[in-house]
């Protein structure tokens, strides 16, 4: 890559990315490019490979085959004399600082309250001072809406409260980028929307964000745009309202009226379910 | 309507005949032990406290017993980490390597281990003794033809192996194998999700493991090695075959054959390790309540240990 290459290089670049588990391929060659400040949200069926492909970003897997830059920078290798230097783990964990995570089952640390999960990083990995960390964790505490909730251990909150000090934690990092891996498919559905609506404001705020969910709304409202993976590869991709209401291809076309369907079905539910508390 | 709703309810609890029974029959033996304890010539009370004040008796109580109890779990807890570490490292020459010290280590008997650190001195005779410095000095020596020494100084080795700190390093690496056992269970409790989420953030691996892993594995950790430390107390007795005489029983007992007051030497003992364990088991509940921050649970209350002991009898007003 020639300077000139790097400055023009979108946020997240990845070329024909390959991952397999024991011999099988799970990642067949993903290229996914996403601009600093954009919103980009991950859709596809069950298994096929969007949870590899974040965590490949964040190098908690490593890729058999092509190349990701994040920011410019290679992820996880040097280049020498053009042959690839695996870096140590160290140079990972640096790299690493510039993406925060946020997972699908919350991994809150659970020995530590809500406010030392968001002051642990910047304390231990960027040697912050303790007292500017706690201000720090506070007032990022406070933006997502639990202010109040800063002594709780994770077990002491709910679900949605739990995702929203795991959003505040990798915050705390002042991240490049944010990967969110399903944030809201462990909650109860009426959690679902005060964790959407932190992100939302994320988004608005211009923060680079890389969102696998099954939520529909969210992502023809906030996302600038819509990538479909099916079996390990992009199948179709472009902006929400294209995807999603005009699929081109066959296999997005059958992913989306099976959401609507269980979507339909599951508000049908509730409706019922609502009538019959009713009498 | 609602006057026929049932009230308040005033039930004849549950009758245990049989507890009663077996209640009334440990009453009757307690009482009897009692009787015992205090009738029985035997027991000679006023010699028991005094053996167990004698001034050697205190300094093999502290120096062999209780020292020895502290350095051997400080080797076997820092040690058992390390080991277990090793043991789940994917590089098959570390785990390999802790494999085979906790198959060594847990196959020699305690009293065996110990005798043979007596006796080790024998393989580094003076006055050479052991000698510290490059590895293979003198065949490096022999190899090029150079004269002059590797060895930067060397030790007495029947001073290091003999004595206390002979039983320390038996002891500690005996308990650093089961150490390792009880570390790598519990860092295996914990979530791999914590591990990944202390590594997104940017924790290098060895940070991820000293500040998110481990303190959660210490939940699970306490508990066994709060009985491991209670069982160092006890094994400190077998001390004698270092041989290190400085250890509480191995005093008590020579005041016996020489007052010929066996039995009364053997209650002192009794009771100082009895104060031991209680003091220990203090500490340990402490320690599993700090560890257990965030878990919700906190073992048993006082409370419910008496609420316990009421239901046994089948009332718990
Ligand atoms: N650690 C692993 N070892 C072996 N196979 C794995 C591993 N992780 C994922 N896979 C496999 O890789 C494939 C893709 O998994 P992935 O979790 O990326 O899918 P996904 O698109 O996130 O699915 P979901 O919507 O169910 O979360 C699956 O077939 C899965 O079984
Ligand atoms: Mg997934």
């Amino acid at each position: 890559m020639s300077e000139a290459q790097v400055s023009d290089m979108p946020l997240v670049h990845a070329v024909n990315v390959h991952k397999s588990f024991h011999g099988v391929e799970v990642l067949k060659g993903i290229d996914i490019d996403v601009a600093a400040g954009e919103v980009v949200c991950l859709l596809g069926p069950s298994g096929s490979g969007k949870t590899t492909f974040l965590r490949c970003i964040n190098q908690l897997e490593t890729i058999q085959g092509g190349r990701i830059w994040v920011d410019g920078d290679l992820a996880g290798y040097t280049e020498k004399n053009g042959k690839l230097h695996r870096l140590g783990d160290s140079h990972i964990a640096a790299q690493r600082r510039e993406i925060g995570m946020v997972f699908q089952r919350f991994n809150l640390f659970p020995h530590m309250t809500a406010l030392e999960n968001v002051m642990e990083a910047p304390i231990q990995v960027k040697g912050v001072r303790k007292r500017e960390a706690k201000e720090r964790a506070l007032a990022l505490l406070e933006r997502v809406g639990l202010g109040e909730r800063c002594d709780n251990y994770p077990a002491q909150l709910s679900g949605g409260q739990q995702q929203r000090v795991a959003i505040a934690r990798a915050l705390a990092m002042d991240p490049k980028l944010m990967l969110f891996d399903e944030p809201t498919s462990a909650l109860d559905p009426e959690l679902v929307g005060e964790v959407l609506s932190v992100m939302r404001e994320l988004a608005t705020g211009g923060m680079t964000m890389i969102v696998v969910t099954h939520e529909m709304g969210f992502a023809r409202e906030v996302a600038d745009r819509v990538v479909f993976m099916d079996a390990g590869i992009v199948v179709e991709q472009g902006p929400p309202n294209d995807v999603i209401n005009n699929p081109q291809h066959e296999r997005t076309q059958s992913f989306l009226s099976r959401i609507r369907e269980e979507n339909e079905d599951y508000a049908a539910a509730l409706v019922e379910r609502a009538e019959a508390e009713k009498l | 309507m609602s006057e026929d709703r049932p009230g308040t309810i005033d039930a004849v609890p549950v009758r245990h005949p049989g507890r009663w029974v077996a209640i009334a029959v440990i009453v009757v033996l307690a009482a009897m032990f009692v009787h015992l304890l205090l009738t029985n010539d035997a027991f000679n009370w006023h010699f028991v406290f005094e053996a167990m004040f004698q001034s050697p008796v205190l300094n093999g109580l502290v120096m062999g017993t209780l020292l020895v109890t502290v350095l051997a779990m400080v080797v076997g807890v820092v040690f058992g980490v390390i080991l277990a570490v090793m043991r789940l490292s994917d590089n098959p020459v570390l785990s390999w390597t802790a494999f085979l010290f906790t198959w060594f280590f847990r196959a020699v008997p305690r009293y065996v281990l110990l005798f043979i650190m007596g006796t080790l001195g024998i393989l580094f005779p003076p006055p050479a003794g052991l000698g510290i410095g490059v590895p293979f000095g003198a065949q490096i020596n022999d190899l090029l033809g150079m004269s002059g020494t590797w060895t930067f100084f060397s030790l007495d080795a029947n001073n290091i192996f003999g004595g206390i700190i002979g039983g320390v390093i038996g002891l500690g690496l005996s308990e650093a194998a089961y150490m390792a056992e009880i570390a790598r269970a519990g860092i295996l409790s914990v979530d791999t999700g914590q591990r990944e989420a202390a590594c997104a953030l940017g924790m290098s691996n060895r940070k991820a493991m000293w500040r998110i892993v481990l303190p959660q594995a210490m939940r699970v950790i306490v508990p066994p090695t709060g009985n491991e430390t209670i069982a160092m107390v006890k094994d400190t007795s077998l001390l004698i075959a270092v041989p290190v005489s400085t250890e509480l029983f191995f005093q008590l007992q020579s005041i016996g054959s020489r007052t010929y007051q066996t039995f009364p030497v053997a209650v002192a003992a009794v009771i100082w390790y009895l104060l031991i364990c209680s003091v220990l088991m203090v500490v340990q509940s402490r320690l599993e309540a700090r560890f257990g921050r965030g878990f919700g649970t906190s073992g048993p209350s006082d409370h419910g240990f008496r609420a316990r002991m009421l239901s046994m009898v089948g009332g718990s007003k």
